[in-house]
């Protein structure tokens, strides 16, 4: 593992109107682990997020991506230097099937222009089955061989979430930033995900940034936990620190000191 | 119609993304091009061939306003004034410097696409009913612009006559040689269409119109694809408007005012949207209406008007039906004709065995 850090946010702020989302929060994400972010609702989470995928534009404060710095890029641009995200509210394109939403994942990866495309001959139809075959192998990966060709808008919410994960996956990125990834999902659907984000995170070496409520998930898969309480980060370390951190137990689980293994 | 996809087994990527990937559709494409190629312009009358000439030229310019407001989700009334661009560019081309079709026909597209990114450009920062009125406005300067500028418009009722389109000697001057003159645009434009929408491109427009946060997240840069589809569109609009003007023998605004873009938002919308063969349906139905209506009025109607009676009949008749009808598509099927048809298809499918 390099030691030097995939994703450096430094001392990123924003305000909307006179509310403060995010307060001077910094962190490292070292490569190749899997770095959690809590906080209770309003913490200021998503807002972080959005920031490093580059929706909102930071008030101070860096985001610097394997030493370069992409505070102030475009979504389109982050996505291309390698920073991949799902959304809290499922964000798949309802009318296409599993399989195009995969491939649009690759769009940024493919050449073909307006006139290739029109004759779909030679260079954009092989661009397309070389593609295929990265979405294919996602498709297999997320177990996904028998919805491939059904529209997005006809799955379950397990699945759909699913999918717009294998759509993260199929941009290839080297960061994948996770929206409560398992928000409204039973136990056993929360499981498969949770597994499905370990070998992401090993077999394919991306770097995981998660957002989300299940604390015993994020206790068991995250390497780093990075607590934020009313946009500001009051903890950060191992699970197993941040757990016996004081201020957490005070802001994130209450104040009754019997929960604290919760 | 009958589909069978049992026993049809794919082994390569390409297979299953061909456009026609079953064996029948195949030997369906086969017949239709023979009963359009070899059937249809030897046994139907010359006045029917004209009704399909009109409906290959609408093919073109439907299926130019599907990509933008079926696939990419762009709302636009501006589509019939990219038309007139287009015919106008080609009519003055052809008439001031003598220039053949196959150099007018692109020019008028691309002058339509260029025109068309002007007045796409509010869909940047508008959606939905804003963006109409936008295009609205532009619809309304272009047709002012043509009519009063006689640089443009050749002056005298602003209106353009040029020679019926000639290649080798050959002049399409009948209904019956115009026939094959825009068959083979409107194929082309089906295959173009087809092709785009299952490329790259037609993706990410579909994705702009699903989900634009979601789309740009993964790398698409939607103020690009909403100015693209916008060319397209118009590209397409303004080609449609050069085959009009070939086809009547004159440019004239009067072909291309706001009644025609709402006739082909008609079309898209009773045909399907974001569907190619709905796109034909719809050109087809609505070129058919008002003559269809017109054929009966003559017929039936005469019982109980008189002929001056009947003129002022029609065109309410027209009218109104049109209106009823589009209202009818969107309570029963939004998704219109082409709905029906999957229906239809899908139903004969496990025919008869459905259960």
């Amino acid at each position: 593992m390099d030691d030097a850090p995939i994703l450096d946010v430094v001392a990123l702020s924003k305000k909307f109107g006179g509310v403060t989302a995010v307060q001077d929060v910094s962190l490292d994400v070292p490569r190749g682990g899997i770095l959690s972010i809590i906080g209770p609702n309003g913490a200021g989470k998503t807002s972080l997020l959005n920031m490093i995928s580059g929706f909102y534009k930071p008030d101070t404060g860096r985001i610097v991506l394997e030493g370069k710095n992409i505070t102030h890029r475009k979504p389109s641009e982050v996505a291309q230097l390698g920073v991949a995200r799902t959304f809290q509210n499922i964000a798949l394109f309802s009318g296409l099937t599993v399989l195009d939403n995969l491939m649009l994942g690759r769009h940024v990866r493919m050449k073909a222009g307006v006139l290739s495309s029109v004759v779909y001959w030679g260079m954009a139809q092989k661009e397309d089955i070389a593609h295929r075959e990265a979405c294919e192998e996602i498709i297999e990966f997320l177990k996904l061989q028998d919805l491939r060709k059904l529209p997005t808008a006809a799955l379950a919410y397990g699945l759909r979430k699913r999918v717009e994960l294998g759509r993260a996956l199929a941009v290839e990125p080297k960061v994948l930033l996770l929206d409560e990834p398992m928000g409204g999902m039973n136990q056993d659907e929360k499981e498969d995900m949770a597994r499905y984000i370990l070998d992401v995170n090993q077999e394919r070496g991306v770097t995981v940034v998660l957002i989300e409520h299940d604390m015993g998930v994020v206790m068991d898969i995250s390497d780093h936990v990075v607590v934020l309480d009313r946009g500001r980060r009051i903890a950060a370390g191992t699970p197993e620190k941040v757990q016996r951190d004081p201020k957490v137990i005070e802001a994130y689980l209450g104040t009754a000191r019997s929960r604290s293994g919760a | 119609m009958f589909h069978r996809e049992s026993g049809v087994f794919k082994t390569t990527y390409s297979a299953d993304m061909a456009l026609y990937p079953l064996p029948i559709a195949k030997w369906t494409m086969i017949a239709l091009a023979v009963i359009f190629v070899l059937i249809v312009p030897l046994a139907v009358h010359e006045y029917y061939l004209s009704i399909l000439n009109l409906i290959f030229i609408a093919i073109v310019g439907a299926l130019g306003l599907n990509i933008l407001v079926g696939y990419t989700g762009q709302i636009s009334i501006g589509h019939g004034a990219f038309m007139s661009v287009g015919a106008y560019t080609a009519a003055n081309l052809a008439v001031k410097l003598g220039l053949p079709f196959w150099l007018t026909l692109p020019a008028g597209g691309l002058m339509a696409a260029l025109i068309g990114v002007v007045v796409g450009m509010p869909s940047l920062r508008i959606k939905g009913l804003y963006l109409a009125i936008a295009t609205l406005a532009g619809q309304l300067i272009i047709e002012w612009t043509i009519n009063r500028v006689p640089a443009i418009s050749g002056g005298a009722q602003a209106s353009i006559e040029v020679d019926r389109p000639s290649l080798f000697g050959f002049a399409f001057n009948t209904q019956g040689r115009l026939y094959f003159f825009l068959l083979f645009f409107a194929v082309i434009a089906i295959i173009a269409t087809l092709n785009l929408v299952r490329s790259r491109i037609g993706r990410a427009f579909v994705a702009v119109r699903d989900q634009d946060i979601a789309a740009e997240i993964i790398g698409i840069n939607i103020y690009r694809y909403k100015l693209l589809a916008f060319a397209i569109s118009s590209f397409y609009a303004g080609v449609c408007g050069v085959l009009y003007t070939y086809y009547f023998g004159i440019a004239n605004y009067e072909q291309f005012q706001l009644i025609v873009s709402i006739d082909y938002l008609a079309m898209i919308i009773i045909g399907g949207l974001g569907s190619v063969l709905g796109t034909i349906l719809g050109a087809t139905f609505v070129t058919l209406l008002p003559i269809v209506i017109r054929i009966f009025m003559e017929n039936v109607g005469s019982l109980f008007f008189t002929a001056v009676e009947m003129a002022n009949v029609i065109s309410g008749l027209r009218l109104g039906l049109f209106g009823a009808l589009i209202i009818f598509f969107l309570i029963v099927e939004p998704e219109g004709l082409n709905r029906l048809w999957r229906n239809v298809r899908s139903y004969f499918r496990v025919w008869p065995f459905s259960y």
